[in-house]
């Protein structure tokens, strides 16, 4: 038996070593045509900065794979050929598969703005885009950043810490605040201005000028504003990489279709990780972009693949990030237009910590952590087990999961919290 | 074909991205007061080089403020100016693009200069002999005064050692406040290695001196410093009064009572990197070079092989010389001697000091806590078998970026354990806490929990070390690939 797996994600490799735990004697290939080595894309940004090198950003020595007896193909895929069952590679002979998995990840929005194909344009998806960006630096003195998500913060503390002036179009009225309550996204828009970056909120980008010799030299604003720049960087999010697969019989809508098993259409094909759209009958579909996401689905789809008959439940929702020096970590359901949602909040007199507490009529069903750490184990039981205020508000410091001596906040918490009138 | 040209055609090798010395947009800000500090450092160093070679500065408290003073000064100015206008934070920028810190040239250099400057503390006399000038002897005359303050005795090349040792310790010290003043865990660890090397390792034992009374540090015990465990340096004490029985009795009482207790409490960092001065050097001068460290799976086992090879050699020299000791010496004849000298100058000198420290720009500051030092193995064992002590990882948060394993200075590959949520219980863990600190997800907190909730590790002291000698895989996965059973990964909750 060969699986095949196209990606060396997070999720193809999360699935490699599943099956490999499951099948000791199955053949197991990864197939990418980014890098040899599965490296932690979230830690591009550390290596751009020297806060590490590319090789610190591989989880496993390069020596692991070997023993593991997992194959690697250093290869782009032009073509899925169902019919034979195989991928054909480019430059290289096609590689036969008995099953195989699509883990080919997201790739970077474009929206057709004018100019977006200048040299010095570009987003942030791979090593790739790391090599271009740095040598963009060697003449560039200003930036732009447009699109107010995740990887737009790191795009800008990257271009920062390389002395670049950064400006930020974010189209909304406040940074990211189709998934932070308008508290949270106030304290990250103030971090990013502390920080010396230029923070447009409601702007758009309208267009790049050409320098006249192919290059971004400026771009203009809907708000009438026209900012000098070398670099432009695109983040308005991502969406499923599937341009390959819509090419084969998969059936694709948004991402690679596929049911709770994570099974495509066709036998023996399966997909998981951002490149998947999950099927759930009576059910919005689910397609689900972040690296717990795909590592989760990596792992249920190699059950299924070894012969197991799992099902992707998607558990207790949890995520983090860091906007420069802001830490935040999020459980459970927050924003998301629940019915009957409300919260606690309590923000440290600083302005750099905070602690909210979403509850529909008393019971917990999230929660938003900014500066500060929470045990993820204590408040996915909380959710998981429907926890109410009353069952919670006393055990806030249960959560904590703050470095040792650090500043503990959980009296001037539950003072706050009374005063919202949860006592 | 759904691939463009551009990306078909793309082919780099990702291993030599080439991200060294980039072009920046704005040269790095050096202002006016980075001048001063630069300026008052280079003339305390003249001052230093020409005292050495003859020169009469006044003598007295006015040489060594002229000369170490300045320097001093500088140094505290420099880093005070390099972080004023930053803000609190993980700030490693360029770490990997600065070539003092990533083993170039200057980092080759500065690593022979410490090394030579160890080689000639420990073997002046025999230097001498073979005709170099005894070039530590002037310098120790600028720390007469404030040895005398202490002892009422002029200074010897100990003394400046100690002196030049605590100057390091404190002035990488306020780096450290400055670079962690964000994170109190670092500030009140690093004032106490501060605080026992000035105190204990530098002022207490050349008061004792000065009161006629045993030269002792009460921050080393045997095996560390051996020593003080063998029939030699246990009578000399037991003959110099009630305060060197005193000593005999406190050294005792540390290494046999309060290492276990207080290791089984708060793991291997009570002594490690709140107390040592060893890690308190490594925790302040080697602060820059700790990513230096190799994460490798070979280097974990010649580490562990290393390390309790050195104990194993403390303890069968030290037993073999109270067997010769009770047999009136005829046990090792003349060989006594000698062979007491043996673990003074391979492991004493040649590994603690000049490997140890001289090694510092090139392995990260712990090469001597890692590999060589028998305290640690001990602490170590303990810390595996039955501490409290551990690194507890946040349910699935890890992302595997590595920023852990990059800043462990003991090497450990911190987020093979994290990625697949578990917590680490690794006997070379000295709990410095940058782990934790540098993670951008919240991932790792040390904590004294419950031994049950380890995951892993207990088992009896023995065991633990045989384990360690006979182990082969690294912490990759080693739970479940391979042996085919189900994969206790925590993200399975989810």
């Amino acid at each position: 038996m060969h699986v095949a797996i196209l990606g060396n994600g997070v999720t193809g490799v999360s699935a490699a070593l599943r099956l490999r735990a499951r099948r000791p004697d199955w053949r197991i290939t990864l197939v990418s045509g980014e890098s040899t080595h599965h490296y932690s894309r979230p830690a591009l940004m550390y290596v751009f900065m020297g806060h590490m090198r590319y090789r610190d950003t591989k989880p496993f020595e390069d020596s692991f794979w070997g023993e593991q007896r997992l194959e690697l193909v250093r290869a782009w895929v032009t073509r899925i050929d169902l019919e034979k069952k195989r991928l054909v590679l480019h430059g290289k002979p096609p590689l036969a598969w008995d099953k195989l998995l699509l883990a080919t990840g997201s790739k970077p929005n474009r929206f057709g703005w004018p100019g977006q194909d200048l040299e010095g344009v570009q987003g942030l998806w791979g090593l790739a885009d790391l090599k271009t960006l740095h040598d963009s630096c060697a003449r560039a003195r200003e930036a732009v950043i447009v699109g107010g998500g995740l990887i737009g913060v790191e795009l800008a503390e990257m271009l920062h810490s390389r002395g670049l002036g950064v400006t930020f179009l974010v189209r909304e009225s406040s940074y990211w605040n189709n998934v932070l309550p308008a508290e949270e996204s106030a304290m990250v828009g103030r971090e990013i201005r502390a920080h010396g970056v230029g923070l447009r909120l409601a702007t758009q980008l309208q267009s790049i000028e050409d320098d006249g010799r192919g290059r971004a030299a400026a771009v203009r604003t809907d708000q009438g504003e026209r900012i000098p720049c070398q670099i432009v960087g695109l983040t308005p999010g991502v969406s499923p990489n599937i341009d390959l697969v819509k090419e084969s019989a998969i059936p694709c809508a948004r991402g690679i279709l596929v049911d709770r098993h994570l099974r495509t259409r066709v036998p023996d094909v399966f997909a998981a990780g951002d490149c998947a759209e999950i099927e759930r009958p009576g059910e919005k579909s689910l397609v689900q972009q972040v690296w717990y996401t795909g590592k989760q689905q990596g792992e249920l789809v190699a059950e299924v693949i070894a012969g197991q008959e799992r099902e992707y439940e998607p558990g207790v929702w949890f995520n983090s990030a860091k906007f420069f020096d802001l830490e935040y970590q999020t459980y459970g359901r927050v924003n998301r237009n629940v019915p009957g949602e409300a919260s606690l909040y309590w923000e440290h007199a600083g302005g750099k910590k905070s602690v909210r507490i979403v509850h529909v009529g008393g019971k917990v069903i999230g929660g938003n952590v900014m500066g500060v750490r929470w045990r993820h184990a204590v408040c996915e039981r909380w959710i998981e087990e429907g926890r109410g205020l009353a069952h919670v508000l006393p055990r806030i410091g249960e959560a904590s999961f703050d470095p040792e001596l650090f500043a503990r906040h959980e009296q001037e918490i539950a003072a706050a919290f009374a005063r919202q009138g949860a006592a | 074909m759904a691939l463009d040209a551009k990306t078909l055609a793309h082919d780099f090798d990702e291993e030599a991205l080439g991200f060294d010395a980039p072009a920046r947009a704005a040269p790095e800000r050096r202002t006016a007061l980075h001048r001063v500090a630069a300026a008052l450092m280079a003339l305390g160093a003249l001052a230093f080089v020409l005292f050495t070679t003859g020169l009469d500065l006044g003598g007295g408290w006015s040489a060594l403020a002229a000369t170490l003073g300045l320097a001093t000064l500088g140094a505290c100015l420099w880093f005070y100016v390099d972080f004023k206008d930053t803000a609190p934070g993980i700030r490693h920028d360029d770490t990997f693009f600065r070539g003092i810190q990533n083993r170039n040239l200057l980092g080759w250099a500065l690593g022979l200069a410490l090394t030579g400057f160890y080689v000639v503390l420990y073997f002046q006399p025999q230097l001498e002999k073979l005709g170099f000038p005894a070039v530590l002897e002037r310098p120790a005359r600028l720390c007469d005064p404030l040895a005398r303050l202490f002892s009422g005795q002029d200074a010897d090349r100990w003394f400046l050692y100690g002196l030049l040792y605590t100057l390091a310790v404190w002035v990488f010290g306020l780096r450290m406040f400055l670079k962690y003043r964000h994170n109190r865990y670092q500030q009140v660890r690093t004032a106490s290695v501060m605080f026992f090397q000035l105190g204990f390792a530098l002022v207490l034992p050349n008061v004792l001196k000065g009161l006629n009374q045993p030269e002792y540090y009460l921050t080393y015990f045997w095996p560390l410093k051996s020593w003080y465990g063998e029939p030699d340096g246990v009578h000399h004490f037991w003959t110099s009064g009630t305060l060197g029985m005193g000593l005999i009795l406190f050294g005792a009482l540390m290494i046999l009572v309060a290492t276990p207790l207080l290791t089984w409490r708060f793991g291997k960092r009570w002594y490690c990197s709140w107390v040592c001065g060893c890690g308190g050097l490594a925790e302040t001068l080697g602060d820059p070079f700790r990513q230096q460290s190799s994460k490798t799976r070979a280097s974990w086992k010649v580490e562990r092989w290393m390390v309790h090879c050195v104990l194993v050699f403390v303890t069968l020299s030290t037993g073999l010389l109270w067997l010769n000791s009770w047999r009136r010496g005829e046990f090792l004849g003349a060989w006594s001697n000698p062979f007491s000298l043996t673990y003074g100058f391979l492991v004493g000198a040649i590994f603690s000091g000049v490997v140890g420290v001289g090694f510092y720009p090139l392995m990260g500051g712990r090469v001597w806590c890692r590999f060589g030092c028998p305290q640690a193995a001990i602490l170590g064992i303990l810390q595996r078998a039955f501490s409290r002590f551990r690194i507890t990882t946040n349910g699935g948060q890890c992302m595997s970026c590595g920023n852990c394993s990059t800043y462990c200075e003991m090497g450990i590959d911190v987020r093979a354990y994290a990625q697949q949520g578990r917590n680490i219980v690794r006997a070379s863990c000295v709990g410095c806490g940058v782990c934790a600190a540098v993670c951008p997800r919240g991932v790792l907190k040390l904590e004294n929990g419950l031994p049950g909730d380890r995951f892993e590790g207990a088992g009896n002291p023995w065991s633990v070390l045989v384990e360690s000698l006979r182990r082969t895989e690294g912490p990759g996965y080693r739970s479940w690939v391979g042996s085919g059973s189900a994969a206790p990964s925590r993200s399975d909750l989810a």
